[in-house]
């Protein structure tokens, strides 16, 4: 061979890539990532990220770089299927689109003509919500949600009822400002890339990052400071962070006083606010020794003090309420460190490292800018102290509160929307507390007829809950009563056991969505698949009929009656939209499209698609014309373009008027779609540079918003430290006020819904005994899987087909338990057997596995012996959707405020398995029959030979 | 055995730097480089029993995840391993028919399938592990740092990197010419002390690691103190008195 590489062989250094490359948004996690689809004589030949989109900048994960395999993933659906065997063994023949949509139209025309609370609609890991629960009002039934009580609605209500956003959907970190971040319980929960890309930053720019998490799996690992906390206990140590703040006087006063309600006067005997005639709080004015607005730019009101009202009654400022609480000595670091796992001397330099970051490392920006009042500001001050908070925080039963005390930490620093701190996305912030409200009276559901609101919405008070003149929820998931009174997504994981108990009230028919709710996203799935096939009496199913829509073969398409089979995230028309959940950043708002990339090979239709269909069948008003004929003749994308929410609102925010040229609000444009498409499938609105920070109180930024249609007024939003409904909730459990909690819920509700926030022992922990369940168990989501997605992925599961029990070392030797070995779990629901694997990076009063990859034998394209269905183990099976009785009566496992999932409350034992019981799971429910779908699988997959350099 | 390009002064080493600091073990360079490359220069990187008990395949770029220590001092490692392009490949100098060669350009070493005869000599001598037997063709496949996408006229000029690096989220990724001390890559490497792997085995490997960076963990690191001071407890007052006159202004 020459030495000089003359003879090495001829390479083509430039083939062709791809004959075009389409632009559309990813939807292999939630996030909504820009992605470009390069395609090649019909197939795709390679996803990557959009290097122009705002959420990903160019980069895609493992889920997103995987896409192609999920696209063309055997176990996808491939025409409408009718159940032909008995529930939940996979016995189904094909039928028409006319029969399959004929048949639907048939058993919810009937329910709507008669009683349209028997349609329960709950659609999953939806996109569509706007449209979904616009549907479900048009039809006329309360009994709508998506996933979101199971995954982190108490987060997102603890934010909107507190500073007006919340983590990751409605803000973001200051990655690029920040000098110190905690992140609080979070895997690959979202946001998928951007936490990466912001990490990332953050250690280049070095900055201090600390983790706070039971388990030190990715994110943590490349932590400067790994804090390995007791699950649960996370609101106890960020208590512990404030005592030692207002200890030392480390606040920010000037923050509280100009944007929070700390000045507001709270009424000493129903802890109300002192409110004019008008309605405006009220502060004591230091200047007059007099009241005033709280909401007056001029006034200097006082902090602290007790205060005669002219009525005689007796007040004192919110600050005061704050201050004397967590001053308290149960809230000092050496009161909650053994509680915590977390050593007192660690929360103390933790605290001294917040207030150094807060205000000795305060970031300035020279970019003037004008307050809500019309003061000119010279610059932006930064407060670089940033939080992140997701799952480990949402999946307690004490989440919203200690959500609510995480965002009081950031208040009382001064962090939030400044410089280097936590950032609201546009279209948030919002007024605190939020609205609408939800619709679901009883007088509000009436036969033949919508609602007249959206289903879902935020109660302010006992007055808004949903439920009859007894008292009884008017929901079928018990949403918005007094179990759950500010249950602002649902609670979808308590749908099937009230359906299948008839509690409140019997249904007709469960149509579902993109939710594999007969397995990994039910609590108590061996459970929940039983009821789906219960019978009463008279031998017919206790849920009489069930519609599911999914792209693929999941456990649950097997408890159907009948399947509407959807196509893939590149088959289909969507939109990303404002009205539900955008990809607004705090540079500005945007929002995101689909498009189709390919057309589908099989007798597929999109979800969206169909349900239009099926409304313009059932004459739905707001999808039929008066004479019946449809309104969005072109189906979802005629939707989009043309649907009009209000006046020029729309689904998308972007290229609206005849023209395109209008941002926010517009009349409908007919070329919006191809606008997008050729925008790189999203729209953005770039905010001006003194919009960019305290958007909460900032002019420029308000009015801008009221101008894009994000915001009704340019009012200053009011950060509220003190949470005003949830004194209203109280009262009524306290019986003051013309509408009160019924007496069985009273204590309950007079304990958790504490307007400051407080913490208190998870549920489960507090019911069963701990001496017999000593260990938490929790699950974390791999980074390279969305929930049962993944398995049918040829390559993602190359990464993961079992997952095992993970444990401390420590606490593994003194059960006898060494890696591999067989193991059994057991909680005081259940048991589950899984293999072990011991580590050295999690707390050891901790267990833990990967979400979803235990896969029921059967589904997802997978053979029988796959270890996903053999080996793979859910926790769920332990996980009960009731806690146990307590005076009586079971409420659901639940957070008591927003009826959030309490996944990770559970408790467990962990016991050697016999050696003769190694070697598979259980429980093993029975093999699913198959029903026909894309593809055979191939002993040997060679995706992407056909482009081999000829 | 197949003889190596005569080393000469100046020339072009391309090769990776991957920043151990900010990898957080999420696969995206993984998965984007099988997909990119099972279409690509080395086409197909097949996958065996894809949906079955045993499923396997063909990787270019693969990454473990281990701990290292014991308890708190204990840390938790993602590595991220490919073909490193060594200077002095044994996988190349053992090949007996010059299908396995280090290109004289750019010192990519790379596999010509038409004379591969699958003996895996070469997957024995390399010690990283990084060759990948394509049981199918029976030729032996590796990492090809995207020849087909680095040079690729058909791409935008940005878009001319291996596909890990283009993907990886956490930017722990970074490709460039080793062999100029001028170039980014190694200016990075200089100044976060970047190391070869192994280099003991005595294969020159082209790609290198950045180490962790410390942790900003002891007290006063920083710049803070153990703990704050408490000055109204320190002064005996009250400690809502201390508030009762601060007066701010909305």
């Amino acid at each position: 061979m020459a030495m000089d590489g003359s003879l090495d062989p001829q390479i083509d250094t430039s083939p062709k890539v791809s004959d075009e490359v389409k632009c559309t948004t990813c939807y292999m996690c939630a996030c909504r990532c820009g992605i470009r689809v390069h395609l090649r004589d019909g197939r795709i030949r390679y996803i990557e990220g959009n290097k122009d989109h705002p959420v990903n900048r160019g980069v895609l994960c493992a889920k997103g770089s995987a896409g192609i395999m999920n696209h063309y993933s055997p176990a996808r659906l491939t025409a409408p299927l009718l159940r032909v065997g008995e529930r939940g063994k996979g016995e189904f023949k094909e039928i028409t689109w006319d029969e399959a949509l004929g048949l639907a139209t048939k058993w919810l025309g009937d329910i709507r003509a008669s009683d349209p609370r028997k349609l329960a609609f709950f659609t999953g890991r939806d996109q569509s919500q706007s449209l979904t629960g616009w549907w479900a009002n048009q039809f006329g039934t309360p009994n709508f949600a998506a996933h979101g009580g199971f995954c982190s609605v108490n987060m997102a209500a603890a934010g909107l009822y507190s500073i007006g956003g919340s983590f990751w959907e409605f803000g973001e970190p200051d990655w690029e400002h920040a000098r110190y971040f905690m992140l609080f319980g979070v895997a690959e929960d979202h946001d998928s890339n951007p936490i990466k890309a912001g990490l990332a930053k953050l250690k280049a720019n070095g900055a201090k990052y600390v983790s706070v998490n039971p388990v030190k799996t990715g994110y943590q690992a490349v932590a400067d400071e790994w804090l390995g906390i007791r699950p649960g206990t996370d609101g106890l140590f960020v208590m512990a962070l404030i005592h030692e703040l207002l200890k030392a006087d480390r606040i920010d006063l000037e923050f509280l006083v100009r944007y929070t309600n700390a000045p507001w006067l709270v009424r000493e005997d129903d802890g109300l606010f002192v409110r004019d005639a008008a309605g405006n709080p009220q502060c004591w004015d230091a200047r007059t020794n007099a009241l005033a607005s709280a909401l007056d730019p001029g006034v200097t009101p006082k902090l602290v003090g007790g205060f005669t009202l002219p009525d005689g009654r007796h007040a004192s400022p919110v600050f005061e309420h704050m201050a004397a609480r967590y001053l308290a000595p149960d809230y000092a670091p050496d009161a909650v460190a053994a509680q915590c796992g977390i050593p007192a001397a660690t929360i103390r330099r933790i605290a001294a490292e917040l207030a150094h970051a807060a205000f000795e490392q305060q970031v300035v920006i020279e970019q003037p800018w004008t307050d809500w009042a019309g003061r000119r500001h010279e610059r932006m001050v930064g407060r670089p102290v940033a939080m992140h908070a997701m799952r480990g925080i949402s999946a307690h039963s004490n989440g919203f509160q200690t959500c609510r005390a995480i965002h009081l930490l950031q208040m009382l620093l001064g962090a939030i929307d400044t410089p280097g701190s936590w950032r609201y996305k546009a279209p948030f912030p919002r007024p605190v507390p939020p609205g609408p409200r939800p619709t679901g009276k009883s007088a509000q559901i009436n036969p033949g007829k919508p609602m007249g609101g959206m289903p879902l919405g935020f109660t302010l008070g006992p007055e808004d809950l949903l439920v009859d003149e007894n008292g009884q929820p008017t929901r079928i998931d018990k949403a918005y009563s007094w179990e759950a009174p500010v249950a602002a997504h649902g609670l979808m994981h308590m749908v099937i056991a009230n359906a299948w108990k008839g509690d409140p009230y019997p249904i007709d028919t469960l149509f579902m969505y993109m939710a594999n709710m007969a397995w990994n996203s039910s609590m108590n799935s061996a459970e929940t698949a039983r009821m789906l096939t219960d019978k009463g009496a008279d031998g017919t199913y206790r849920i009489p009929h069930i519609i599911y829509s999914d792209a693929f073969y999941s456990e649950t398409v097997a408890y159907a009656d009948l399947i509407l089979p959807d196509t893939t995230y590149l088959e289909r028309w969507d939109c990303i939209s404002l009205l539900d959940r955008p990809i607004g950043s705090a540079e500005g708002p945007g929002d995101a499209i689909r498009q189709p990339v390919v057309k589908p090979d099989r007798d597929v239709r999109p979800f969206q698609d169909v349900l239009i269909d099926l409304a313009v069948r059932l004459k739905l008003p707001g999808f039929t014309n008066p004479d019946g004929s449809a309104r969005f003749p072109g189906g979802y994308p005629d939707y989009i373009v043309n649907h009009e929410r209000k006046p020029g609102v729309g689904p998308l925010a972007g290229f609206r008027g005849a023209d395109g040229s209008k941002a926010g609000v517009g009349e409908p444009n007919a070329q919006q779609l191809e606008r997008y498409v050729a925008n790189g499938a999203f729209w953005r609105h770039h905010l001006e540079p003194d919009q960019l920070y305290f958007k909460h109180a900032n002019k420029g930024y308000l009015e801008a918003a009221v101008k894009l249609g994000l915001l009704d007024k340019a009012d200053q939003i009011v950060l509220h430290l003190y949470s005003e409904p949830m004194q209203k909730f109280r009262n009524a459990a306290r019986g003051v006020g013309p509408i009160q909690a019924p007496p069985e819920h009273r204590a309950r509700i007079e304990r958790h819904f504490d307007p400051l926030p407080i913490w208190y022992p998870t549920f489960e922990g507090e019911q069963v005994d701990t001496a017999e369940f000593p260990l938490h168990a929790v699950t974390q989501r791999p980074m390279p899987m969305y929930h049962s997605w993944g398995s049918q992925n040829a390559w993602l599961r190359q990464i993961l087909t079992q997952n095992r029990l993970y444990m401390n070392a420590g606490t593994a030797a003194k059960l006898g338990l060494a890696d591999d070995d067989w193991a059994w779990i057991t909680s005081h629901h259940g048991r589950v057997k899984a293999q072990v694997r011991t580590m050295e990076g999690v707390n050891p009063d901790t267990v833990w596995t990967w979400n979803a990859i235990g896969k029921r034998a059967g589904a997802w394209g997978l053979d029988a012996d796959a270890p996903e269905a053999k080996k793979g183990f859910l926790l769920n099976h332990l996980i009960s959707e009731l806690l146990p009785e307590k005076n009586g009566y079971r409420y659901s496992n639940s957070d008591p405020v927003t009826g959030q999932a309490a996944w990770y409350d559970l408790r467990v034992r962990v016991e050697k398995a016999d050696p003769a019981e190694a070697g598979e799971t259980a429980p093993l429910l029975p093999e699913l029959g198959r029903p026909r779908t894309a593809g055979e699988a191939p002993g040997v997959l060679r995706y992407g030979a056909q482009w081999k350099a000829k | 055995m197949t003889s190596l390009p005569a080393p000469a002064a100046g020339a072009k080493k391309l090769g990776l730097v991957i920043d151990l600091d900010t990898c957080v073990g999420c696969h995206a360079c993984a998965v984007n480089c099988k997909e990119w490359n099972t279409g690509g220069h080395s086409a197909p990187l097949p996958d065996f029993d894809p949906y079955g008990a045993d499923v396997s395949g063909v990787w270019f770029n693969r990454i473990h995840t281990f701990e290292a220590g014991e308890g708190s001092d204990s840390r938790t490692v993602h590595f991220p391993k490919s073909c490193l392009h060594c200077e002095t490949p044994a996988c190349v100098t053992v090949c007996p028919t010059g299908a396995s060669y280090k290109r004289a350009a750019d010192g990519i070493v790379l596999v010509n399938a038409e004379t591969c005869i699958g003996c895996k000599l070469c997957s024995w001598a390399c010690p990283y592990g990084a060759r990948e037997f394509d049981a199918d063709e029976g030729v032996m496949k590796k990492c090809t740092l995207c020849i087909d996408r680095i040079y690729n006229e058909n791409l935008a000029e940005n878009e001319r990197v291996p596909a890990c690096v283009s993907t990886c989220p956490a930017s722990a990724r970074h490709f460039g010419d080793l062999g100029d001390p001028a170039s980014d890559v190694s200016k990075l490497v200089e100044a976060r002390g970047g190391y070869a792997l192994m280099p003991e085995m005595g294969y020159a490997p082209v790609n290198r690691y950045l180490p962790p960076r410390a942790a900003k963990t002891a007290p006063g690191c920083t710049g803070a103190p153990a703990e704050l001071d408490r000055p109204a407890e320190a002064a005996g007052i009250h400690p809502l008195l201390r508030w009762m006159d601060k007066l701010l202004s909305r």
